[in-house]
């Protein structure tokens, strides 16, 4: 299995930054974006992320609005809620729109890298069976 | 401070005087008005009912007297008419016809007589020895022989006793002569002395020149003279119809009232006077007037102490209406201080907790550096690990402490969910763990799994049972002790119960630390609220939250909340 390419998307950038440097020594590829609007304008040319490790709280477009936008655009993508405590409720209101599950910030790392190997698997599993549906699909119209 | 009591206290005087005044003005002036106007007018009936009946009385019997007379004329007349001169001159004769009279009317008549036109009394039949008798000179002959009949004022006589004389004149044979009868002064006093009234009351006949014609012995102490003018004065009057009686009030030399009622007589030469005290005349009317005076003295009293009494309970309630109001204004502004604190505190606790998040994620990183080769010979690698993980662990420190205050300074929210209780209540006891831990409390919990999911507000239970338990480590701060919390299925209700061993509450305040900002915390520490907010929400659940406790043992409060129906079903499908 490739390693999963992972999007961190948050407004603080030392936190992002930091986490990134974490997650790439973990043997992930990680991409960075400061807000929900930055996030999307990269997705549009990176179809192959596997997850989006997504704060709530942003300023602008916040993590709830940018899940919707995303799940739309890309309903395989998994998406794990990043929050405080406070906004636990967001984050659930978040899993009812597709996301994958929530953190809570501080995070653990191994807690996150267990969610992101999970998302990922679930990611790549739901590609395969897509994958496989096209190829029975061709082979029947070839008359096999 | 002072200055805002002297106010204060000012203002309750003089609330005070003002009630007092207006109830006594209010209720003296309608009891005074009535009363006196009811007895105005009680007397002025009165009084006119005591003159009726005087006038009625005074005209009867001057009536009866006149009566008399009148009889006692017809009588001799008749005799004079009847016998004529010659057979009356006959002494035996006359005897016999006085004791017919007296036969028939009594000993009303003393003796007859019969008197020539000289004077001289011919006949005589009666008591004394009158026969022969010389009347020319006396008064009564002079003015009887002018007249046909004529009846005498009372006056002593030859006899010597005081009497009156009915005198007849008949002049059919050889000139004038004359019938006369004496009539019996005691029995005719007694025509009179028979009108008696009261202590005081009495009555009596005086001629025209102010003679007493009667003797007004019963009574000998009543002024005669004080009454002269009047007398005067109503002699001086003459009638106009018999049956005319005058009635005059008037000062005695005791300066006492006496009514005097007064009705002629004998065509107007006698006065039948009837006399009596006015307080004596009016006694009924005396005592009405004390009762009245009494009973409103009385009402005059129970006004005023009603009116002090009254006012005083109002001012009473007004200064404690006043000094709760103020207190708790003083409460709400620390409750809203209070609250504002908690907002500030989750603000303060959300912005640190990005910074705690980055700090975290840094010493990770930096232990992700240091599993690298090239670090592994530094000495002092073990002290690298020890500090990186003691700034993780006092980070995930910070993160505790900051979600706990977000999590109890957010607003409330009401979202009814399905919530199990016992994870609940595990939460919140994970939560007093350390406090308890400081206050040397052992928390013993009973929860078991089987409870129905109750369908309510997270939150709001939460805020229930943090308060619960802080209330019970708070009783057992100093002392120490043990917290324990059951829950248990009852019918359709489930019971959480949460006991301390701490000091208990006194009986007098048990029933009112519902009360909103009841708290026996001092001043800053507690805003009272916690327990009526408490019993607001589980009432408005449809549970109870009920408490008991004793002092020096310890309190449980009991909630029960009810459990909703056809959530059952739902969460076993769950």
């Amino acid at each position: 299995m490739t390693p999963p390419l992972v999007m961190l998307v948050d407004d603080e950038a030392p936190f992002v930054e930091t986490m990134a440097k974490r997650l790439g020594k973990r043997d992930l590829n990680v991409i960075l974006a400061f807000s929900g609007q930055e996030a999307l304008e990269i997705l549009d040319n990176q179809r192959n992320v596997d997850v989006v490790i997504l704060d709530v709280k942003m300023p602008g477009m916040d993590g709830i609005e940018t899940l919707k936008n995303m799940k739309s655009a890309y309903p395989l993508i998994e998406v794990v809620m990043l929050t405080a405590h406070a906004t636990v409720e967001s984050a659930i209101e978040g899993m009812r729109f597709g996301a994958f599950d929530y953190l809570m910030k501080p995070c653990d790392m191994e807690q996150l890298m267990g969610k992101v190997n999970e998302a990922t698997r679930k990611k790549r599993d739901h590609e395969e069976k897509i994958r496989e549906a096209h190829v029975k699909e061709i082979l029947a119209k070839r008359g096999f | 401070m002072t200055k805002n009591n002297q106010l204060a206290d000012h203002y309750f005087r003089s609330l005070n005087r003002n009630i007092i005044l207006i109830i006594i003005i209010v209720s003296v002036i309608p009891l005074i008005l009535v009363s006196s106007t009811i007895y105005y007018q009680f007397r002025v009936a009165y009084h006119e009912k005591v003159y009726d009946h005087l006038r009625e009385l005074v005209n009867s019997h001057s009536q009866n007297i006149d009566h008399f007379l009148q009889e006692k004329l017809s009588d001799i007349r008749f005799l004079s008419d009847i016998c004529g001169r010659g057979k009356l001159e006959d002494e035996p004769f006359l005897q016999e016809r006085l004791a017919a009279l007296q036969k028939d009317f009594g000993r009303d008549f003393v003796d007859l007589g019969v008197i020539n036109a000289d004077g001289v009394q011919i006949a005589y039949a009666g008591p004394f020895k009158l026969a022969r008798a010389d009347y020319s000179d006396a008064e009564w002959f002079r003015k009887a022989i002018q007249s046909e009949y004529f009846i005498s004022d009372v006056f002593l006589g030859l006899r010597g006793l005081p009497h009156f004389i009915i005198a007849v004149r008949n002049s059919r044979e050889d000139g004038h002569w004359i019938l006369r009868a004496t009539i019996d002064f005691v029995r005719f006093t007694t025509l009179v002395e028979n009108i008696r009234l009261g202590q005081t009351g009495f009555a009596f006949i005086l001629n025209n020149k102010e003679k007493l014609q009667t003797t007004p012995m019963t009574r000998p102490s009543i002024d005669m003279i004080a009454g002269k003018t009047i007398y005067a004065e109503f002699l001086a009057k003459p009638s106009v119809s018999p049956s005319e009686v005058r009635i005059a009030v008037k000062s005695d030399s005791s300066q006492q009232e006496n009514i005097y009622v007064a009705a002629f007589l004998k065509y107007g030469d006698w006065l039948l006077v009837y006399q009596q005290r006015a307080a004596d005349a009016f006694a009924d009317l005396g005592k009405t007037f004390k009762i009245t005076t009494v009973l409103m003295f009385a009402g005059l009293l129970g006004i005023i102490m009603m009116a002090f009494t009254l006012s005083r309970q109002i001012v009473k309630r007004v200064t404690k209406a006043d000094e709760e109001k103020q207190m708790m204004s003083k409460k709400v502004v620390e409750a809203g201080k209070l609250a504002s604190v908690g907002e500030l505190a989750a603000g303060i606790a959300h912005e640190i907790n990005n910074p705690v998040a980055i700090m975290v994620e840094e010493a990770g990183w930096m232990g992700d550096l240091l599993e690298e080769e090239e670090f592994h010979e530094s000495e002092n690698l073990a002290e690298f690990v020890r500090a990186i993980e003691q700034i993780q662990t006092q980070g995930k420190r910070c993160k505790e402490i900051t979600h706990k205050l977000l999590s109890f300074a957010r607003q409330t929210d009401t979202t009814v969910q399905d919530i199990h209780i016992k994870e609940l209540l595990e939460e919140l006891v994970a939560l007093s763990t350390q406090r308890a831990k400081y206050s040397m409390v052992e928390i013993q919990t009973d929860f078991p799994d089987d409870l129905p999911f109750l369908k309510e507000s997270v939150s709001e239970l939460q805020q229930v049972f943090f308060n619960l338990i802080n209330n019970a480590l708070d009783a057992m701060e100093n002392d120490g002790g043990t917290l324990t919390i059951s829950s248990r299925r009852k019918e359709n209700y489930i019971i959480i119960k949460v006991s301390d061993t701490g000091k208990g509450i006194p009986e007098v305040n048990l029933g009112r630390i519902f009360d909103p900002f009841f708290t026996t915390k001092p001043v800053g520490k507690g805003t009272g609220l916690g327990l009526s907010i408490c019993y607001g929400i589980i009432d408005k659940m449809g549970g109870k939250l009920e408490v008991e406790s004793t002092v020096g043992t310890g309190t449980t409060f009991l909630v029960s909340i009810p459990i909703k129906e056809n959530s059952d079903g739902l969460q076993i499908e769950m």
